[in-house]
């Protein structure tokens, strides 16, 4: 018998113990307990990963998470996985930081963000409050190529990237990313919703269509904008087939790309490159706590007719 | 109530655009505005239309040609006709990642949305101050992308030290010494496993947001009618997302055709990513390892068609069969 089934066993035993005599506390003493299994199983690895990387490699493997109290010391939880992380490693294009791979993710995953917002929201504004001769055709071209996985167009686009010389730097990585007919429908979706009153009200003051976005539109569908960014972020911050597949120099690879090889490369000393995937989880959790309300609602906005 | 920020945002109009409206008056109120405002929405869908016919639509068309062409890289090529589509069909290696795929989805929509429905149904309780933060833990995993998420649980999977494999022993007595990553058998449930603890609090959000839709008033008149639990539920709740239900299937399995990411890191270790015996092969994986180890990709171009095929199929018979569902209760 270990620690772990005698509780099960206990907290059940509790349960059968309280239903004939109060049903209802029973149920939601079993819902909560449920909640919180599941809600520790989820967190369990997160947790383990924090334990993980101050170990020691002597002891990694040793206790599931921390070692007790009393094996605390020095030699045990340290910051040697840290250290041997962030030394500078040796390329081709001479020492390279893990900092600079941070950057590099930090870099191109605001680009992408920064002109996707711009165009995808420039874009839904046009489609939901101007009617324009080409609309109707556009919408169903969107809407139709939004049904085409992206994995088919990735050997057409190699060859394209190629072509236009743009191997190995950010532009490959960047431009295609930048619009997508799936934030555009999101951003249609939340403009219909500004009242056109405010926007003839706004040309009557003799406002340009360009202000009457950017400074009455934009402000109006602002959870949107929340939630597509953190969409986008993380749809770029995690992203591994086009950077590994478009670059080539080691200073200029994206943190996935990365870890992957740091995988291989400290096979049987795995603290380092968990340490790395610890970083690599740290901005997008950032973003998330800041835009979390947001997210919620942006997310099943497409779904959820409310 | 969001009107009031915009109307108290724009101040008195500068004289300048004040003279031009004046002085041009049909443009105020009527239909005067669209003169000016025509070539407005086709300067905002610009950008979209530039990136999209270089990137998308060119592209698209190009899969086509190049389907029939074998490469050595991107600058030879010659063509073959249809003997890409003919070998792809015939190669074990193919049957082999379309199986492991399919599989994959399977459990995606049996197991996955299942237990997120069943969790989502959990948290939907009235004023509970823990469902926010239930929500978050569960939600949490699906943060780290699947490159992160691989990499963390190829450690966790450890024979005799993972995390995993501990938990298991711990909990029902087996387990502590599987290879979950080297052994064949193992390497789909533990890419399943993996992928349950990533997207189980996504689908999450979705059926609880569907749960909104649900009408109390006939939960409660059902109840006193004297329903049982298993009569709402098929009778008033699942009416009542089945067309959120559907669009979580749909995408789901979209998704599912087209995992990669995931498999690739989990296993980096073993076998250059698709495991022992490519039993972690999967569709897109089968496509990178042609289009961009071996520079063929117009064999990549024909499995990029094949895997559209085949899930554009899916969806549609999907949607069939659920929307029917739908309508009739």
């Amino acid at each position: 018998m270990n620690p772990l089934r005698i509780a099960l066993i206990i907290l059940a035993a509790v349960f059968f113990l309280l239903l004939p005599i109060r049903r209802r506390l029973a149920w939601r003493y079993a819902r909560v307990l449920l909640l919180l299994a599941v809600a520790t199983v989820m967190l369990a690895p997160f947790a383990w990963l924090v334990c993980a990387v101050f170990k020691d490699s002597t002891v990694l493997n040793e206790y599931s998470f921390l070692p007790p109290l009393s094996k605390i010391s020095h030699e045990t939880i340290n910051l040697s996985n840290f250290r041997a992380l962030l030394t500078d490693q040796p390329t081709v294009q001479g020492p390279v930081c893990f900092w600079r791979y941070v950057a590099n993710s930090l870099f191109v995953a605001s680009l992408i963000t920064f002109l996707s917002l711009v165009f995808s929201s420039a874009g839904g504004f046009a489609l939901a409050k101007y009617r324009f001769a080409g609309r109707g055709v556009l919408l169903t071209y969107m809407l139709a190529s939004m049904t085409i996985p992206a994995v088919v167009l990735l050997a057409p686009n190699y060859q394209i990237i190629w072509q236009l010389g743009w191997m190995d730097t950010y532009k490959a990585l960047v431009v295609p990313a930048a619009v997508s007919a799936f934030g555009i429908f999101l951003f249609r979706q939340a403009m219909l919703g500004v009242p056109n009153e405010l926007i003839e009200a706004a040309r009557i003051d003799g406002w340009g269509e360009f202000r009457i976005y950017l400074t009455l539109a934009m402000p109006l569908v602002r959870p949107m904008s929340g939630a597509f960014c953190l969409i986008c972020f993380l749809g770029a911050w995690n992203s591994f087939l086009p950077p590994n597949i478009f670059l080539q120099s080691q200073a200029k690879l994206t943190l996935p790309v990365v870890l992957n090889q740091y995988v291989g490369q400290y096979r049987h000393d795995y603290g380092i490159f968990l340490c790395g995937t610890l970083l690599a989880m740290i901005p997008p959790a950032i973003l998330f706590f800041s835009l979390q309300r947001e997210f919620i609602s942006g997310l099943t906005s497409g779904a959820v007719k409310q | 109530m969001t009107i009031r920020p915009a109307i108290a945002a724009p101040p008195a109009p500068p004289p300048p655009n004040l003279r031009r409206a004046l002085s041009d008056a049909p443009r105020i109120g009527g239909l005067g505005w669209r003169t000016r405002a025509r070539a407005v929405p086709y300067f905002f869908l610009l950008p979209f239309v530039a990136v999209n016919l270089v990137f998308f639509l060119y592209p698209l068309i190009r899969a086509t040609i190049l389907a029939f062409y074998q490469t050595d890289g991107p600058a030879h090529r010659a063509y073959v006709g249809w003997s890409n589509f003919n070998f792809v069909l015939h190669d074990p290696d193919f049957h082999k990642a379309m199986w492991n795929t399919t599989v994959f989805a399977f459990f995606s929509i049996c197991l996955q949305l299942p237990l997120s429905l069943g969790l989502a149904m959990l948290l939907n309780a009235k004023n509970d101050r823990l469902k926010g933060i239930f929500r978050l833990a569960i939600f949490a995993p699906n943060l780290a992308g699947q490159v992160f998420v691989g990499i963390l649980f190829s450690v966790l999977f450890t024979p005799h030290y993972g995390l995993f494999n501990r938990f298991l022993q711990a909990l029902i007595g087996w387990g502590l010494e599987q290879q979950w990553l080297g052994d064949p058998r193992l390497v789909m449930p533990a890419i399943i496993i993996a992928s349950l603890w990533m997207y189980v609090g996504f689908n999450m959000i979705y059926f609880l947001a569907a749960l909104q839709n649900v009408d109390q008033g006939l939960v409660e008149a059902a109840t006193i009618d004297g329903a049982g639990p298993a009569h709402i539920f098929w009778n008033i709740t699942v009416p009542a997302i089945a067309p959120v239900a559907t669009f979580v299937v749909v995408t789901s399995t979209i998704g599912s055709y087209q995992l990669f990411e995931l498999p690739y890191n989990l296993l980096a270790n073993n076998a250059e990513g698709y495991g022992p015996n490519n039993s972690g092969m999967t569709v897109v994986g089968y496509l990178y390892q042609y289009a961009f180890h071996n520079g063929d990709l117009g064999t990549g171009a024909a499995v990029g068609w094949l895997l559209t095929f085949i899930i554009l199929a899916i969806s549609l018979v999907q949607i069939r069969v659920l929307g029917s569902v739908g309508r009739e209760t």
